[in-house]
Order: C-alpha cells, then structure tokens, then sequence
C-alpha cells in the first residue's frame, strides 16, 4: 500500500474527529490520523499508558524517554495535557469517555463483529487494550487493507479468527471504500479512486447496501 | 540521608529476597517505567524459573523482556508480548506459559490486590472464550458479567521519579503507568528510584505512592539498554 493511499485513510477517518473529542488512536495508519485534523480542532489524544492529551513526536534529540505512546515511542504532551495510571486510563475507557477509537483489523464481520488481537496457532500477541476500547468506546472505527496478503476480502459475513468483540465496529474505511456498519447492515457510503463500485463488490465477502 | 525508616538500602542487598520459583510482580509499560538495576541485577544472579505479572514482556532487550529472553521465565500474567518475539517463540514451544488478561482488567486485578478486594466484575472480554472460559460469570439487574479475581504478589519491583525515606513516591510523566497500582499489590515492594530525598521535601499533595506500600528504596543506576526508537 502506497503512503498516499495509507495518508487518504487517515485523512478519512480524521474528518470524524470532532471539537472537544476524546480519542484513542492504534499503532500502524491511525497514528498517521493526527496529521490530517486542522490545526485549531481541540481534541484530547488518550493513550492506554496513561496520558490524555497526547502531542506529536518530539524532535530528534529531544525525545524523553519517561514519556512515551503504548507503542513505546516518544511523544510530547499537549497544553491541559495529564499523566495518570492505567486503571484510571482503562477507567476512562471503560465508562465510556473515548469518543473515538481508531484501529487496525483482521477481520471485520458484517455485523461490526470484530477480530484483531489473533491468528491460532500462528501469531498470538495478545489483546493489550483492544477489548476495552472495542467495547467502550462510543464510536470504533477500523482502519485496515480491503484484502489480506492472499487477496482475501477482510470484509465478511463471520469472522473465522477469535472475536476481540461483537457488533462494536461503526465505520470501515480500506483502501478501496468506506462502509458504514447499520441496523440494516453494511452501507457503502464512498468509494476510493481508482476502484470501482463493482471492484468493491469483487473484494468483499459479504453483501451491503449502497447509499 | 538518615534512613530513619530502614528502607533505604542497595540493590544487591534486595536481591536476597529473590528466590528461584519466586512470583515478582513489576510495573512498567513496554519497558517504559521498569525498572532497570533491580532487572539487571535479577539477569546477572541467574535468578530463574520465575512467575512474571504484569503488562507486557517489553522487549527481547528491554525492561522485563530481558528475563524472559534470558530464559528465566516460566510463566507470564500479561496483556501483550507482541513486541517480545522470544516470549512468542518460548510460548509456542511449550517452555512459557502465558495467561492473557485484557489490559484494564489486568491492572483493575492488580489494583483489587492492592486494596484488599478479592475480585470484581467486568463485562469485558464477554464477547471472547479466550477471556470468558473458566470464569464465573454473576448477573446484575439483567445483564452478565465475568467474575475476575486479584493479583498480587509476594515481591512488587516499580520505578519512580523520588522517594523521599519513608517510601512516598512520585512518578516521572508516562512512565507511572502500571507502577502505583503494581506498588500496592506486593507483599514486599522495593521501589528503584532516581532520587532520595528526606521526609518533608516532597509536597504531600504531589505524592501518588503513600510511602506505607513501600518497604525498600534502591537507587537506580538508570536505564542500560537502547529504546526501540534510538
């Protein structure tokens, strides 16, 4: 996947941050969201390790290494900006104060189930905070390719890999299209250039609605 | 430094306490806040066969990971050890055993060790056999829950910014993460410190570890391995 097309995602997924939003960001193309929000949009970036009010990486030379993202790679703190422990940031999660979580998948189900923390008997990393903020965060949206490296939709009816939870993902935004996951099902809202609507059709292993 | 409160001592001095088989509890986030003299001196007396609780195995040469790297490890109570590719390698063969608790039950387990609660109830995980098998589950007005139960562990190992000599601490930006919670939760917790200072010089309102979870300070010798990001 090409940066430009890895940038058109995050840019997507940073037009649903809204003023005064809390937001949980994952590793991979959402840490990428940030770039894309205007520069006077106040938002609070959370991060599981403890800190709301996440900033951009420091300068090379600058970086200190007691303040760091869940990645473990340094970070800076914003104005207003705090430290606390991880139950307190968990708490923050779990009652629900993450407006927004931006995260990668393995696989997406129709129905907004969710997989991403592993595949058996081949790579078990295990779920870190996945489950907390899949769960409890007011709207989940998943960054990720439309296909796996074979070529498999990532898009499905059921997901065949472990669940990290059910019916907890509002938005898909893939390199080819945005889905919108409904009480009616899965709504295509935009399709990215250069694909078509019957390309999208072709690489998802599962019906949706246009809008 | 009068060390009125006997518990300023040296980090080969704690290392006593450390037994083969023993269960150690460390604070730290990828490596972030562990800390580093305790976990030096554990590698170099080839302490080993050891139960780790905990966030993360860091990495292969970074905070804990460095243990568990080194082969130490038997067993890990952990939410991730992605970023150690050993600790993988090892639970694949059979030689680690890992037990998988999602990250905020993690440290909501550790913090229920710490403050006397024997167990709590989360729906968290609901949705995954991984996390659900085997647990209880209650049900409050209607709705379901899993009954998970405390952490603790007979030696606690954090890292803080100061301690003053009675044990108060305070943490250094993200690098508190796990360790007020994990100071809690130990029988004996031994603090590893950048700086001692006497009792009055920390403001009382700024300290986030009373002092009274605190049996051993032990000054640091500061981080010895290179962060991923170097």
């Amino acid at each position: 996947m090409g940066i430009s097309i890895r940038d058109q995602m995050a840019r997507r997924a940073a037009a649903e941050i809204k003023e005064g939003m809390v937001v949980n960001l994952g590793i991979g193309i959402p840490s990428l969201v940030p770039n894309h929000l205007p520069s006077e949009i106040n938002v609070m970036f959370h991060a599981e390790n403890g800190i709301v009010g996440m900033g951009p990486s420091p300068e090379h030379g600058q970086e200190d290494e007691n303040l760091c993202n869940a990645g473990g790679y340094p970070v800076s703190l914003v104005s207003g900006g705090s430290y606390c422990d991880s139950v307190i940031a968990f708490g923050m999660i779990r009652r629900g104060i993450v407006d927004i979580t931006i995260l990668g998948a393995l696989q997406v189900s129709e129905k907004g189930d969710l997989a991403n923390w592993i595949v058996p008997g081949k790579k078990i990393p295990g779920m870190g905070g996945a489950m907390e903020l899949a769960q409890k965060a007011k709207k989940v949206i998943v960054l990720m390719n439309h296909t796996d490296k074979a070529g498999n939709s990532k898009i499905v009816k059921e997901c065949s890999f472990p669940l990290t939870s059910r019916a907890c993902v509002d938005m898909i935004i893939t390199d080819m299209a945005v889905f919108h996951v409904t009480d009616k099902g899965l709504v295509l809202s935009e399709v990215f250039k250069p694909y078509t609507l019957e390309q999208v059709r072709e690489s998802t292993d599962c019906t949706f609605l246009c809008k | 430094m009068k060390n009125q409160f006997n518990k300023i001592t040296t980090v080969e001095k704690v290392l006593d306490l450390f037994h083969d088989g023993g269960t150690i509890m460390f604070g730290g986030f990828g490596g972030v806040g562990s800390p580093p003299s305790i976990i030096e001196g554990m590698v170099n007396k080839g302490i080993k066969d050891l139960t780790l609780i905990g966030n993360d195995t860091g990495f292969p040469h970074i905070g804990i990971g460095r243990l568990v790297a080194n082969g130490r490890v038997k067993k890990v109570i952990a939410s991730h050890i992605g970023s150690n590719p050993v600790a993988g390698q090892l639970m694949t063969e059979g030689i680690l055993e890992v037990e998988f608790s999602p990250q905020g039950t993690l440290v909501e387990r550790i913090r229920a060790g710490g403050v006397g609660i024997p167990a709590f109830l989360t729906d968290i995980g609901m949705d995954s056999e991984f996390v659900s098998t085997n647990k209880e589950k209650v049900v409050i007005k209607g709705k379901s829950y899993l009954l998970e139960t405390a952490l603790s562990a007979p030696i606690s190992i954090v890292y803080a910014k100061k301690a003053d000599e009675y044990g108060n601490l305070i943490y250094d930006k993200s690098a508190r993460n796990t360790n007020p919670l994990v100071a809690m939760a130990g029988d004996i917790t031994i603090a590893e410190v950048e700086e001692i200072v006497e009792v009055g010089e920390l403001h009382p309102d700024e300290i986030v570890t009373p002092g009274v979870f605190v049996n051993y300070i032990v000054p640091t010798e500061g981080v010895n391995w290179k962060w991923v990001w170097e």
